[in-house]
């Protein structure tokens, strides 16, 4: 049915990039970019209660993949630029939270698999090859047609970093319809473009055990 | 004047499957936003020359960024549109002033060819503001499969003294165009309509 193999019926892949020069400060040497990949697909258990969603996981995971490397594409980056992450779920009307609760797993580990995490990561890794050691933060919601979500966006080695705690807003005209999701991932190569609130900074992580 | 821009915000729009059928090959669409300051917010000014020279330069940056972001040569480029909000210390002439003069004539050299007008909407509007940016095909207007539109719009912008300016470039049309009309194949390519 798809060039994913399985079941998914996608039907549209959409890219968000931003170069953010400044926010009426002082514009630092480098703008900070940051973007978002969405896939929208048909929603398979819309209209229905069905008790076990699970298996649909493994169908996505080539979705989650798929999409990070179509993230990486968009922003024209290597993963090893990437310095924040997150995802988030819109489900059209005729689903539920839960169906956008599916993209925990295939979302966030494509997208850790994809900026170079491994499964057994060595103890006392130190970033790469250990990178993406943070949980994926992320937000879901049910929405009509070009609802906006907000994505949480964090360090990608530790979640406490202040100065990439950050949120990136993605919408798509059009999607979801009542029998649609759309699934998100976002990154961003960067801090917040005038970050200067102090707390952890990138280079005290020291425990290397997602937070800190 | 160069534009002092704050943000560039690209999207590209990639449809694979509509009602069940593979669109194929899939459209694309793109769209690339350019936040500025707005040199006369906040004034009538019987000049507007320096919106103009934005305009000019602009056509060419958002131009680029759209086919970069398809990832296609700039002939493989089919339909075309420009847009902008002007934030509420502008005016709606500030929208014309960067739309109309100059914008055409360097998107045009960015998309290779483009003989017909490129369709154009403009409005007043604040922050996340929406703008449906009207689409045609580049060298024959009259091409009814490529009638369509894109939205554009950036969630933090247009502030008071700031515009939105937005151009879109595809390399299709509607993903299942079946309402007849002037086909791609029958592009004479000289008048701009036909």
């Amino acid at each position: 049915m798809s060039e994913l193999g399985g079941t998914i019926d996608l039907k549209r892949i959409f890219t968000h990039t931003e170069e953010i020069r400044h926010e009426f400060g002082p514009p630092p040497s480098v703008p900070l970019r940051r973007g978002a990949a969405v896939a929208v697909i048909v929603n398979p258990f819309a209209g229905r209660y069905v008790a076990d969603l699970a298996p649909f996981m493994e169908e996505l995971k080539p979705l989650g993949l798929k999409l990070a490397r179509r993230l990486l594409d968009a922003l024209d980056a290597m993963p090893e630029a990437i310095q924040g992450y997150g995802k988030a779920a819109i489900v059209g009307a005729a689903g539920e939270l839960e169906h956008g609760a599916l993209w925990h797993a295939p979302g966030g580990y494509g997208m850790r698999e994809s900026l170079g995490w491994q499964e057994n990561t060595p103890p006392g890794a130190t970033g790469q090859p250990g990178n993406a050691l943070a949980i994926v933060p992320s937000t879901k919601k049910v929405g009509g047609p070009g609802t906006s979500i907000d994505v949480p966006l964090t360090h990608l080695n530790a979640s406490y970093v202040r100065s990439h705690l950050d949120c990136i807003e993605v919408r798509v005209p059009g999607a979801p319809a009542a029998n649609e999701v759309a699934y998100i991932l976002a990154m961003s190569l960067g801090p917040r473009i005038h970050q200067r609130l102090g707390g952890m900074r990138v280079e005290q992580i020291a425990r290397w055990d997602g937070q800190k | 004047m160069s534009a002092a821009i704050r943000k560039l915000v690209v999207q590209v729009d990639e449809t694979l499957r509509d009602m069940g059928r593979p669109v194929e090959p899939p459209t694309r669409r793109a769209v690339a936003m350019a936040v500025i300051a707005n040199p006369l917010a906040g004034q009538y000014a019987e000049n507007l020359d320096a919106l103009i020279a934005i305009g000019e330069e602009l056509g060419a940056l958002l131009g680029a960024k759209c086919v970069a972001a398809l990832g296609i040569r700039p002939e493989q480029a089919q339909s075309y549109g420009k847009a902008a909000i002007v934030g509420e210390a502008g005016e709606l002439e500030h929208a014309a002033a960067i739309l109309h003069p100059k914008m055409g004539a360097t998107l045009r050299r960015e998309v290779s060819h483009g003989a017909a007008l490129v369709p154009s909407a403009k409005k007043m509007g604040g922050l996340g503001s929406a703008i449906d940016v009207p689409l045609g095909h580049k060298d024959a207007a009259f091409v009814r499969s490529h009638f369509d539109a894109i939205e554009a719009r950036v969630a933090d912008a247009p502030r008071a003294n700031e515009i939105v300016v937005a151009i879109a470039v595809t390399d299709s049309g509607r993903p299942h165009p079946r309402v007849g009309g002037l086909a791609v194949t029958e592009i004479k390519g000289q008048d701009g309509l036909r």
